[in-house]
């Protein structure tokens, strides 16, 4: 049972991180597209039009890559969390539902379109299209966040005889409280991502020397976008979110900012430290005292209550590791805060593009955007535990109760090593496209 | 409401058949009958440009079984665990092989790719068609040994085999010589669908010899569906009433068998997008006349002590039913008008057409 658990997880763990690579790019990209296409339309200059093609090829590819690794995710629920599958599937089998029939559709056939039909449509129709791609994009994270935001807060449902849970109110699903500060620092935190990524390939022409005047676009671009994203993903979106923990997980609050014991006269915030478990304190602590009352409650002596409050059973599973994911998250994302509040004064300055260090930068940061938007996701599911749905079902009793534990083992390897190749095959497809660069447009 | 459902549901997974079905089947044609270069360029090609769209069917008819029916999604799943994961995992090598074949200009490079996507194309065709054959042979619901169930009733797990390789035996396997009949078939039906549909896409250099191969692979269909449907007959002695109860279901068979008929024609068919509409027959046909049989039962159980799976004991509350189904229409409206959208803007053959990648 032990090991049937732990496999299960560890599979859907895996299998979740690399899927989730995709859609934090393909998300904040499709809005960067609309940006380009529709400054093509208002100015006519080709450069525009030419940047909204290219990163339609890296959307595409990521596209695909998400597409294929999702359909794990879907299957995951059946063939590993059966037991959950059949008590909630009324409720959460709406919204996933929905994601598959409407956005996903809205997507796929929305890209095919600009992909094919530029001359067929005209511009004004072209740019629609790369719009509901958007739209698409973004009404899949909807519903993917009305799913957890049920798994998290649990509302609209009623639990029968049998103990299923099954839908009373569907609307109910819709204005859950923990859904709309959810998808909003979601979709910013995936726009950080997509930024990021549009401004070091940017960087990446610029300190290359090849693409040069594409280079300039795309760092501008990815510097503005960053910079509003990045502010946008703390406050107010961050706020609200850590607000909805504390109000309804106060829990897994206490445990993801560090707080083993209650201080009557205000939280402090701990910036840095690791959780000791066994003697339940952080070891080598720096915090300021008062600021997390604050933050929180705009009140600096309000009580906040630490894990000590709370039964063992009650308290996430893995303290340590919801901890780090949180610190990680939050630090990662000042720090992208920093730079591209560095990069956007140089570039109003106009001394972006020759200030070296700060491009190599740029570049070199690609890979933390992704990091942060994992972790965070990491603060979201650890922070859930040891439930699957919060207060009503314990993870232990999701599991499939027919599939034995080295079964899942296999399969879990054998994800490992399928997956492995999409890796190599993805950094082929995405580093030739950046290696080509974007297509000027003949006359 | 879950009649609706049932419906709505087996349609969408009946299109994906038909959709994906003719890029399995080019694998499957890729595999055996592609000499030259330019014939595996193309076939790959046109596998290659359509096959993600097609699988957003699978996606959609997933998510609304698993809304719909969640008792069936869960028991289902996990019950066929492993074929389901190795068919996850066929999915991706058959897109990994497709995608890499074109990266570098090389042939021994093209030729790992080539063999990877086709082997992976033949598997899935079995695989599916296994499916069909486990769900209309039924499986040991609760696991009963001895006359006591060892899950509850509507839980299962099945190993891919078991030594004996008989659906006859206690607890069989997901391949017995019963599903594998099945999956033959659907290896033959979609490679048919297959070669219609690289001769309606393409102009490859076999599309004239495909022809003669379409001719062939339906005799050997002709005397599969016989030797199935009397293998059905054997293990399970009223495998038919249902048409004799209710003759109207009797059209779905006739869809079948008119497409079988209709393809022995296939050196006359002028058109051939009539072929092509014959071997969807087939497929549509195949895959409904199996449920029809079935129906109301979606799994049947192969002991006395738990009750088949049906689509009212597994699906959810009435509210939740008809509350989908208010979405449901909408998007399934959505979808057939983003179908015919799609087949209109890659209408015609694809060698000269330029993908986007």
């Amino acid at each position: 049972m032990e090991d049937m658990i732990l496999y299960d997880r560890l599979q859907f763990a895996f299998t979740i991180t690399f899927h989730y690579l995709f859609p934090q790019l393909t998300m904040g990209l499709s809005l960067i597209i609309v940006y380009f296409k529709g400054q093509f339309l208002r100015t006519k200059l080709d450069k525009y039009n030419d940047a909204a093609k290219f990163f339609m090829k890296i959307f595409a590819i990521n596209f695909t890559m998400g597409v294929i690794t999702g359909i794990p995710m879907e299957f995951q629920f059946g063939t590993n969390w059966a037991k959950f599958s059949e008590l909630t599937g009324g409720i959460i089998g709406q919204t996933l539902a929905m994601e598959g029939l409407f956005s996903f559709f809205l997507e796929s056939s929305f890209l095919v379109l600009f992909i094919f039909g530029e001359k067929l449509m005209g511009q004004k129709l072209h740019l629609l299209t790369a719009f509901l791609v958007f739209l698409g994009s973004w009404a899949s994270g909807y519903f993917i966040l009305a799913t957890n935001a049920w798994m998290q807060n649990p509302v609209g449902y009623e639990i029968l005889e049998n103990g299923k849970y099954v839908l009373e109110n569907f609307s109910a699903l819709f204005s859950n409280p923990w859904l709309l500060p959810a998808f909003l620092h979601n979709q910013m935190a995936s726009l950080v991502t997509s930024s990021f990524v549009v401004a070091s390939i940017g960087a990446f022409y610029v300190l290359s020397k090849s693409n040069v005047e594409y280079g300039k676009l795309f760092l501008k671009t990815g510097v503005l976008f960053g910079l509003v994203s990045s502010l946008l993903v703390a406050f107010p979106t961050g706020d609200w979110n850590a607000k909805n923990v504390a109000k309804y997980q106060p829990a897994s609050f206490a445990a993801m900012e560090g707080i083993f014991e209650t201080e009557h006269a205000g939280a402090e915030i701990v910036l840095i430290g690791q959780p000791n478990m066994v003697e339940k304190k952080l070891d080598n602590k720096i915090a300021v005292p008062n600021i997390l009352s604050f933050l929180t409650y705009q009140d600096w002596n309000k009580q906040i209550p630490g894990m000590d409050q709370f039964k063992e059973e009650e308290l996430p599973t893995n303290v340590p590791g919801l901890y780090y994911s949180y610190h990680i998250m939050v630090g990662l994302g000042t720090i992208f805060i920093g730079v591209m509040g560095l990069a956007f004064f140089f570039l109003m300055r106009g001394k972006l593009f020759g200030f070296k260090p700060l491009l190599w930068t740029i570049m070199c940061l690609v890979p933390f955007p992704y990091i942060a938007n994992i972790t965070g996701w990491y603060v979201a599911e650890l922070g859930r535990q040891p439930y699957l749905v919060y207060g009503l079902l314990k993870t232990v009793d999701g599991i499939s109760p027919t599939v034995s534990s080295g079964n899942t083992l296999f399969t879990l390897l054998g994800f490992v090593g399928i997956y492995f190749l999409l890796g190599v095959l993805f950094l082929i497809l995405v580093g030739k496209t950046i290696y080509q660069g974007p297509t000027p447009q003949k006359h | 409401m879950e009649l609706y459902w049932y419906i709505i549901i087996a349609l969408v997974f009946a299109m994906f058949f038909v959709l994906d079905g003719y890029d399995f089947g080019a694998g499957i044609i890729h595999l055996f009958f592609a000499k030259t270069e330019e014939d595996k360029e193309v076939i790959a090609k046109s596998a290659g440009l359509f096959w993600d769209s097609n699988e957003v069917w699978l996606v959609a008819g997933g998510g609304m079984l698993f809304m719909a029916f969640p008792t069936y999604y869960a028991s289902v799943f996990s019950g066929f665990y492993l074929p389901l994961i190795i068919v996850l995992w066929l999915i991706m090598l058959r897109a990994i092989g497709l995608e890499f074949r074109s990266q570098f200009n090389f042939s021994m490079w093209k030729s790992i790719w080539d063999t990877l996507f086709g082997i992976s194309s033949l598997l899935l065709a079995l695989f599916f068609g296994i499916a069909l054959g486990n769900i209309v042979r039924g499986v040991n619901l609760g696991g009963v040994e001895g006359g006591v169930s060892v899950y509850e009733g509507h839980y299962f797990f099945l190993p891919l085999w078991d030594g004996s390789f008989s659906p006859l035996t206690n607890h069989p396997g997901v391949i017995d010589w019963f599903t594998l009949i099945i999956g033959v078939i659907a290896v033959v039906v979609l490679a048919i669908h297959g070669a219609n549909w690289i001769i309606l896409k393409t102009d490859s250099s076999i599309n004239q010899k495909l022809k003669s191969i379409i001719f062939k692979l339906n005799i050997v269909l002709s005397i599969l569906t016989v030797i199935s449907l009397s293998a059905w007959n054997f293990i399970n002695p009223d495998a038919l009433s249902n048409f004799s109860d209710r003759p109207y279901l009797l059209i779905f068979p006739l869809i079948y068998f008119v497409g079988i008929i209709g393809l022995f024609f296939i050196n006359k068919i002028k058109n051939d997008t009539h072929a092509f509409y014959l071997s969807c027959m087939i497929i549509i046909g195949g895959i409904t006349s199996s449920l029809a049989s079935l129906f109301p039962v979606i799994l049947p159980s192969t002991n006395d002590i738990n009750e088949s799976l049906t689509i009212y004991n597994t699906s959810t509350s009435a509210y939740g039913l008809s509350v989908a189904f208010n979405w449901g229409i909408v998007g399934l409206i959505l979808l057939v008008i983003y179908f015919i959208v799609q087949k209109r803007l890659m209408s015609g053959k694809i060698d000269h057409m330029d993908y986007g990648h």
